[in-house]
């Protein structure tokens, strides 16, 4: 059979496992749909009246997407959190779950994007940015290196994994010699597409609370905790609905990996508020709306309080070795880290650097109901994505789903080929 | 396999060919007659944009409208000068920019800012208040710093922009593109002035107020989703006149002019005055300078 020929088996084949479900399967698709045709209304009125219906102005030109933009390109980095000892330390039980990782950094990236795209106010000409018929601003625009970087890195990513599961699929190996360049590239791209992103605001003198040095670093602490926290979720789950196989040492491991970016993190964290309140210049002003709000403005003051509590409450449930090795205890750690780093980046992050303005006026920026409502569609569309690649790559992994399988569909009890695992 | 995967890849086919060649044909024809930047449009395709639009505002507000192309005149770096020992707070500025720019009426875009700040605390921004509205100007104890683009000789704001659908012109005017800017809002975000304003819905300009002398990088009507912001009047500072905020200022507090021309009334204020700059130390070296004329 060619390539092609093979190649549309898998596409065919991967059709009708996701086409195929439990109840709950269902259930969950459903609620992605209904938050997805939530957000598409929601958006159709942006369109048609302007930004105008979100909480922006002038005074605060960026908000919830751009925070939610920033907090994602930090779960795509998570990947490499994985790939990193998986590679390059050869630890074995990690080894099997990094394509999970990669299936996240490719829906992670698709929400970036589309957050990027739901921001702006002229989506119809974002092919102006495009060459050869658009111009990129290239290399002095940060924003247009990010884009060329969350691209490749989207590539990339992307690449690996279907021709892992395309493989598998089809009874073979994947390539050494496509595979581990290209895992080798997404570790330095991983720790690229978050330090691009950070120095996007990093870059801006106009705005001193982002126009320190430590931005990119606590940028990739935070990620390293809020990407591997989701992980951890989808990781048990799997476990529990289906019969892949991960030991309970690797959860363990990455949960310690964890508690270490944690503290790097919250390090960062009080080494910029020390710097802050301690030479106590004009430039406090934004750490002092954040964490004390300013006269009377303190919108976003619960926002901080709790950020640092979940983060460290995290970083306490995952240094302590039985606190880590307990699922309850594991699970709280996991959802502290995920909502600590998300309210971190998502109210903390983008907010507080335009507040005040550059002529000193407060305008308390809050997101409004067309903002939840589209930033819910585009984390609805991230988790459809995840759940269909899933759906794929699960049963192939297994061995459940291959192409012997499928042109001899009533020979289910004939000698298998054997299962290739995600990666060899 | 691999052998007919390899014959496969070395061999072009007829279909092949032609599906690249027509691909590549159709991207020549919309990078050569599709839209353009205005940064680099030909001098004849500039002149046919101009009398698209013309057209288009004359159906839109039913009024002769005239877009004017005028260049950069050679040997012309412009300059502003603001006396802050004059201003006294009136904001006519704020009224004849938008007069003769064509902001929206609603929702309220300006170009200028005006801070009423305390004589106790000088310069402050964390204190300063946009939205004072007295009985009577000036006020005591205060005094007042408009701003606007400073139109910078190294500005943040075109540095960020994605598309380039901003940047300097020979004269020294700070420009943007409105058919070009997809408004991300980084230049919003990069610029220490507040001067670049976003129009959040699609401006509303009641057709008796436009203004119908327009020049295609200035005051023409924008549309919503895009960026804009003062550019020195340029329909007029192009042709020989003086800022509409220049000349409407009543205490005389304006000054504009070429910096290049050692004659001229900005060049004896430069060089005899006591000049401030805003956030000298962003090293953003505006061409906008402030001063105590008394």
């Amino acid at each position: 059979m060619s390539s092609v020929g093979l190649f549309t088996r898998f596409v065919i084949g991967s059709g009708r496992v996701v086409s195929r479900g439990g109840r709950m399967y269902w259930t969950w698709i459903a609620l992605l749909l209904v938050l997805i045709a939530s957000g598409i209304t929601a958006y159709t009125g942006q369109i048609t009246v302007g930004l105008g219906v979100t909480a922006m102005r002038d005074q605060v030109s960026w908000g919830f997407y751009i925070g939610n933009f920033t907090f994602l390109v930090g779960v795509a980095a998570a990947a490499v959190v994985l790939v990193i000892p998986a590679y390059v330390y050869d630890w074995e039980p990690i080894r099997e779950i990094v394509i999970f990782g990669e299936l996240l950094a490719v829906s992670a990236i698709t929400m970036c994007l589309l957050f990027v795209t739901v921001d702006v106010g002229r989506p119809d000409r974002l092919w102006h940015m495009m060459p050869p018929f658009g111009h990129i601003n290239f290399p002095r625009s940060i924003l247009a290196w990010d884009m060329v970087v969350l691209n490749l890195y989207f590539a990339v990513n992307f690449i690996v994994v279907t021709h892992i599961l395309f493989r598998a699929f089809t009874g073979r190996h994947y390539q050494k010699k496509l595979v581990v360049p290209l895992v080798l590239l997404s570790i330095p791209m991983a720790i690229g597409i978050h330090t691009v992103t950070a120095f996007l605001y990093n870059g801006l003198a106009a705005r001193p609370y982002w126009n320190s040095s430590i931005l990119a670093p606590q940028f990739l602490a935070s990620a390293f905790c809020s990407g591997p926290a989701i992980l951890l979720f989808v990781l048990q789950l799997l476990r529990r609905v289906t019969t892949f196989q991960i030991r309970d040492e690797a959860i363990w491991k990455i949960a310690e990996l964890m508690a270490y970016a944690m503290f790097v993190n919250l390090f960062l964290h009080g080494a910029e508020a020390f710097k802050e309140y301690y030479s106590n210049t004009e430039h406090l002003l934004y750490t002092r709306y954040w964490f004390q709000g300013i006269d009377g403005h303190r919108t976003l003051v619960p926002f901080a309080w709790s950020a640092v509590s979940l983060n460290a409450l995290a970083l306490v449930l995952f240094i302590v070795p039985r606190t880590r090795t307990n699922w309850v205890t594991l699970n709280i750690g996991c959802f502290a880290t995920y909502a600590g780093c998300y309210i971190e980046k998502g109210m903390g992050l983008i907010i507080p650097g335009l507040t005040p303005d550059t002529l000193g006026e407060i305008y308390e920026y809050y997101p409004t109901v067309t903002e939840l409502r589209v930033a819910a569609g585009v984390f609805a569309v991230g988790f459809l994505v995840f759940t269909l690649m899933l759906k794929v790559a699960v049963p192939i992994v297994l061995g459940e789903l291959t192409l012997r399988r499928m042109t001899s569909p009533v020979d289910s009890d004939a000698p298998e080929l054997p299962a290739p695992a995600a990666a060899h | 396999m691999a052998n007919e995967h390899d014959a496969r890849d070395t061999a072009v086919s007829r279909r092949q060919f032609a599906s690249v060649a027509a691909a590549a044909a159709a991207g020549f024809l919309l990078t050569a007659c599709g839209p353009r930047r205005l940064h680099e449009i030909p001098p004849d395709r500039l002149r046919k944009a101009i009398g698209d639009w013309e057209r288009e505002y004359k159906e839109k507000y039913g009024r002769d409208v005239r877009v004017s192309d005028a260049g950069p005149m050679p040997g012309v770096l412009f300059a502003y000068a603001l006396d802050l020992s004059r201003c006294n707070g009136n904001r006519r500025c704020v009224e004849a920019c938008v007069a003769e720019n064509n902001q929206s009426r609603e929702p309220q875009v300006q170009w200028i800012r005006v801070l009423s700040m305390n004589k106790d605390k000088g310069i402050d921004f964390s204190d300063a208040d946009p939205y004072y509205a007295p009985a009577e100007v000036p006020e005591p104890g205060r005094f007042y710093v408009p701003t606007a683009c400073q139109h910078c000789r190294n500005p943040p704001c075109t540095k960020v922009c994605p598309t380039g659908a901003t940047w300097t012109e020979k004269d020294g005017i700070v420009v943007i593109d409105y058919d070009w800017c997809i408004g991300c809002r980084c230049c919003m975000a990069a610029c220490p002035y507040g001067a670049r304003h976003f129009n959040w819905t699609a401006p509303k300009l009641p057709a008796e107020q436009v203004n119908t002398n327009m020049h295609y990088l200035g005051n023409r009507p924008r549309p919503r989703g895009v960026v804009e912001k003062c550019t020195w009047c340029i329909q007029r500072t192009r042709a020989g006149r003086y800022p509409a905020c220049v000349e409407v200022c009543p205490t005389g507090a304006r000054k504009f002019g070429n910096m290049l021309d050692p004659d001229s009334e900005i060049r004896y204020i430069l060089e005899n005055k006591r000049v401030l700059l805003l956030k000298e130390e962003l090293n953003t070296m505006p061409k906008f300078f402030y001063f105590y004329g008394t």
